[in-house]
């Protein structure tokens, strides 16, 4: 084990690629690995990338890897694609739009299947960071499934979350709909070459001039709430407000790329200026404790209990014999008779 | 828990068509698989850094232009220098009998040629990777 720390930690790739295999599979061996590498967690920055499927997150990863290359940073990407439900199997393709990353030992590209998760990630993408983190890669971009509706996992994983939208149709209510206004820390009009492009940003534009909601880090410097990603509330007057950029970009001819990267600076600067840093991972670990907690809680409740007595409650409810919340009332109390 | 069988399927050479690397794509996600879909045209290079960073249990070859004497070998030799000698190769392609004896001793674990049905591949794949519901 040791050695495959000391692999890491000195930047083997081989090393990386075995560990994120350990942390996807959810292998009892990762588990000692990545308690000895937390501590060298917490250097990079991650950015999430999300949107609709098609709009581009991968073409805009790609460039936005090449563009941190040339500040020599080492950049690690995660890509997560759906798995699908039926069958368990996955087809990982955003690689495809990543080619011109092959060759630079800068950069190392994973892809990940959600192997069942519904947020957008994988339930493991957490740990697949941590372990690019630990091996020294400075910028870990995040490609997630772009499902469109329930990205939020993002949100409480990204140090900076890039929406991508491209001009189409119905993006205005779409918009609103995805609830994108509330992830977004930089919105992206990619397309750009595309008509209607301008009409996507002015739209854009004027939902965050009506109704731009209190940002994320504020709610967080107010209250820190658990599972809260957006509370709309009036913020304070003398509190700075982010308020997320609108861009154009056109990814498969590289243009906007640098505007890009200085708006995700600015919003780092920003987060790191305001003292959000803190308050904002005290979140962010908040929201893992309490998602790692139900689920060790929930295996230990199955655990206890057998098959056949749940069986036996999911038949009394069926029978109208019990209500839901009495059935899961009356398991919690057998599993306290159980373990006790 | 079952461990997920990770495919890569690549399309080496220049050849510009992949419609066939994408119905093996699909059937293996079918199967259950998780594969990693690199597109056309990759280089050895290429197919050895994907397979290294996405540690791939498998590598799969679509090769259909009739040069897999001259990639396969180069491909597996590439691979065996990023530490890669125990992934298997998997091919699927138009290749003529002879060829295969010196294919199967460069370490080519399956030959598989245009319209093998898919349950094939699978039980092939699973085979290799001693699964027992093969
Ligand atoms: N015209 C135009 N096409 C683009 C642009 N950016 C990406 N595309 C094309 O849009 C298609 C989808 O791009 P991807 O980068 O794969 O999009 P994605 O959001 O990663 O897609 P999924 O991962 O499948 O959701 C590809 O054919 C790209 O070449 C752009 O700026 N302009
Ligand atoms: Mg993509």
């Amino acid at each position: 084990m040791d050695d495959l720390v000391n692999a890491l930690l000195n930047g083997s790739r081989r090393a990386v690629a075995r560990l994120l295999t350990w942390v996807s599979d959810e292998s009892p061996q990762a588990s000692p690995i990545l308690t000895a590498l937390f501590p060298h967690t917490g250097k990079a920055w991650v950015i999430g990338i999300t949107g609709a499927p098609g709009t581009g997150k991968s073409s805009l990863v790609n460039c936005l890897a090449k563009a941190y290359r040339a500040q020599n940073l080492l950049v690690g990407i995660i890509a997560v694609d759906p798995t699908s439900p039926f069958t368990g199997g996955a087809i990982l393709g955003d690689r495809i739009r990543m080619r011109d990353l092959s060759g630079d030992s800068g950069v190392f590209i994973r892809s990940m299947a959600t192997r069942g998760s519904l947020g957008g990630l994988a339930r493991t993408t957490r740990d697949a960071i941590r372990v690019l983190d630990a091996a020294g890669f400075d910028i870990i971009l995040v490609e997630t499934v772009g499902a469109g509706q329930s990205e939020v996992d993002i949100v409480r994983t990204a140090h900076t979350t890039l929406v991508i939208e491209a001009p189409g149709l119905g993006d205005e209510v779409q918009a609103i709909k995805a609830g994108i206004l509330e992830i977004a820390d930089v919105l992206v009009v990619n397309k750009a070459d595309r008509p209607g492009a301008h009409k996507t940003v002015s739209a854009l534009r004027m939902m965050l001039d009506i109704g731009h909601p209190a940002s994320r880090t504020q709610m967080t410097a107010h209250h820190g709430q658990l599972l809260e990603v957006k509370t709309p509330e009036t913020p304070h007057s003398d509190e700075p407000i982010w308020i997320p950029p609108v861009l154009e970009t056109i990814a498969t001819d590289e243009k906007g790329v640098a505007e890009l990267v200085s708006a995700i600076q600015k919003h780092r600067e920003f987060i790191q200026s305001q003292g959000l840093s803190a308050p904002l991972e005290r979140q962010r670990i908040e929201i893992e404790l309490h998602e790692r907690l139900r689920e060790a809680l929930i295996q230990q409740l199955l655990e206890s209990t057998s098959p056949e007595y749940v069986m036996d409650v999911i038949n009394q409810v069926q029978n109208r014999q019990l209500d839901p919340q009495s059935a899961v009332t009356k398991i919690l109390a057998n599993h306290k008779q159980m373990v006790s | 828990m079952k461990k997920n069988i990770r495919i890569l399927i690549a399309k080496p050479g220049l050849d510009g068509h992949d419609r066939g690397a994408k119905v093996i794509a699909r059937a293996l996600r079918d199967a259950g698989f998780e594969v990693i879909y690199t597109g056309l045209r990759q280089t050895p290079e290429m197919i050895a850094e994907a397979a290294l960073q996405e540690d791939v249990d498998v590598v799969g070859l679509s090769i259909l232009s009739g040069a897999h004497m001259a990639l396969v070998p180069k491909i597996r030799e590439v691979m065996d220098s990023h530490e890669l000698g125990d992934v298997p190769i998997i091919l699927g392609g138009i290749i003529p009998d002879e060829d295969k004896p010196a294919l199967e001793a460069m370490g080519v674990r399956g030959i598989f040629g245009p319209g093998t049905n898919t349950e094939v591949i699978v039980s092939k794949i699973h085979a290799m990777m001693g699964d027992a519901s093969a």
